[in-house]
């Protein structure tokens, strides 16, 4: 088993997650990464993706929608501005926000318009993802 | 001396303004609480923001970036935090003094205003309102703080703004609110100087995508969670300072009170002693 390291997860609103990890997965804006202890510090700007937490006892997931995180050696905290586990998922609301976002998309129009609903349909997919 | 109806009468009226004094001293105590629980947990977010945004900047002293650099126009912006309900002290007008007692000229600075007492007072003085978001400190939320600082960005990026301020009242602990203004953009080190020879020697740290679009990216992050960390301080200082003001008035009206029962007293005594000396006399008189 891998050494253990500190991860840190919080939100404006709460401390989301504190503890001892082995590894932590999540997707930055270049693609997908796990982390290990010893990392390189380095900090990456998270797109939205499925945050994948793996304790001693098991892996636990949640839906991560946008922030950035800050890699040290020992340590490692991610500061989101929005981050839920799966519980606190409503799906059908994700299912509704994923249809309308797909719409959005197909009658191609406004230039933002377009990079946003892009944006919604990654929280809704990434939503019913973790949801599962 | 006034007579005893007089002094009842007013008594009274004192007493009924206590009790409404008193409530809301109970009141604004159980929301401090709440809201002071509420920036309490807020905070590891905005200190652990502040630390890479400090770590950034310094590392990165040679960087251009847009959001480093002040704008041409000359205008500035500040956001001034205050409350919708008055009560609260001099937590009002404490924040409209600091912006308009220091170096902002009503000609080239314009308000964001978030509570309308401070809106009003900043009115009076003849600065000019932009935006009035003060709905939003009722019950702030983060994402209010993400568009005002969408709005910010977009007039900044235009050249529109060269300055950002943000004028709040940060809380210290319950009796103890002070009013501050930080400058949100440019982001500059100037304040952040001193603290430098404590940090610990860090690592050199890598940043992907790369470090401008990194500063790209977090700067707003930045902003919006200095503002949202501005409306918890501001709500629980508002709690704070309408609980002080509350607590005075009543200890005032207490006082009052006191008073007001000795000189009843005073009176009564002083007309039954004339009753009797009336009603001896006329005795006297008969007898």
């Amino acid at each position: 088993m891998a050494d253990m390291f500190k991860l840190k997860v919080i939100t404006p609103d709460r401390n989301f997650y504190e503890g001892e990890v082995s590894m932590v997965e999540m997707t930055g804006t270049e693609g997908d990464m796990g982390i290990y202890k010893n990392h390189v510090p380095m900090t990456v700007i998270l797109a939205p993706g499925i945050l994948k937490i793996h304790e001693e006892s098991g892996v636990r997931k949640a839906a991560l929608h946008s922030g950035f995180v800050e890699i040290l050696p020992e340590k490692v905290t991610i500061l989101a501005e929005a981050v839920e586990w799966p519980d606190e998922i409503d799906k059908k609301r994700a299912e509704e926000a994923k249809i309308r976002a797909e719409r959005r998309l197909s009658d191609k129009t406004g230039g933002i318009d377009i990079a946003r609903a892009e944006v919604a349909l990654k929280r809704a997919l990434t939503r019913l993802e973790v949801a599962k | 001396m006034a007579s005893m109806r007089d002094i009842k009468r007013r008594k009274e009226s004192i007493q009924s303004t206590e009790q409404i004094t008193k409530a809301m001293k109970l009141v604004s105590t159980v929301k401090l609480q709440k809201s002071r629980t509420k920036a309490e947990t807020t905070k590891p977010y905005f200190d652990m923001m502040y630390q890479t945004i400090r770590a950034m900047l310094e590392k990165s002293g040679g960087i251009r970036h847009p959001y480093l650099t002040p704008g041409a126009s000359g205008k500035k912006v500040v956001i001034a935090i205050s409350s919708n309900r008055g009560l609260a002290g001099g937590y009002n007008s404490n924040i409209v003094r600091l912006v308009a007692g220091g170096d902002f000229k009503p000609e080239d600075t314009v308000i964001y205003a978030v509570g309308r007492k401070g809106k009003d007072g900043l009115l009076r003085k003849g600065f000019e309102i932009r935006k009035d978001y003060s709905d939003v400190i009722n019950a702030p939320l983060y994402h209010d703080a993400v568009e005002i600082t969408t709005e910010l960005l977009d007039s900044f990026q235009k050249g529109e703004v060269s300055e950002i301020y943000l004028a709040y009242t940060s809380f210290k602990n319950t009796v103890t609110h002070i009013p501050k203004l930080i400058k949100l953009l440019p982001v500059t080190l100037e304040e952040q100087e001193e603290k430098k020879e404590n940090a610990a020697p860090v690592a050199p740290m890598n940043y992907e995508p790369n470090e401008e679009e990194a500063l790209n990216a977090i700067i707003p992050k930045y902003i919006s969670s200095m503002i949202y960390g501005a409306f918890m301080e501001s709500v629980a200082s508002e709690n704070g300072a309408r609980m002080n003001a509350m607590d005075n008035a009543t200890s005032n009206a207490e006082e009052m009170i006191e008073d007001l029962s000795l000189q009843y007293n005073r009176a009564r005594q002083g007309s039954i002693t004339q009753e009797l000396t009336e009603i001896i006399a006329g005795a006297n008189a008969i007898g």
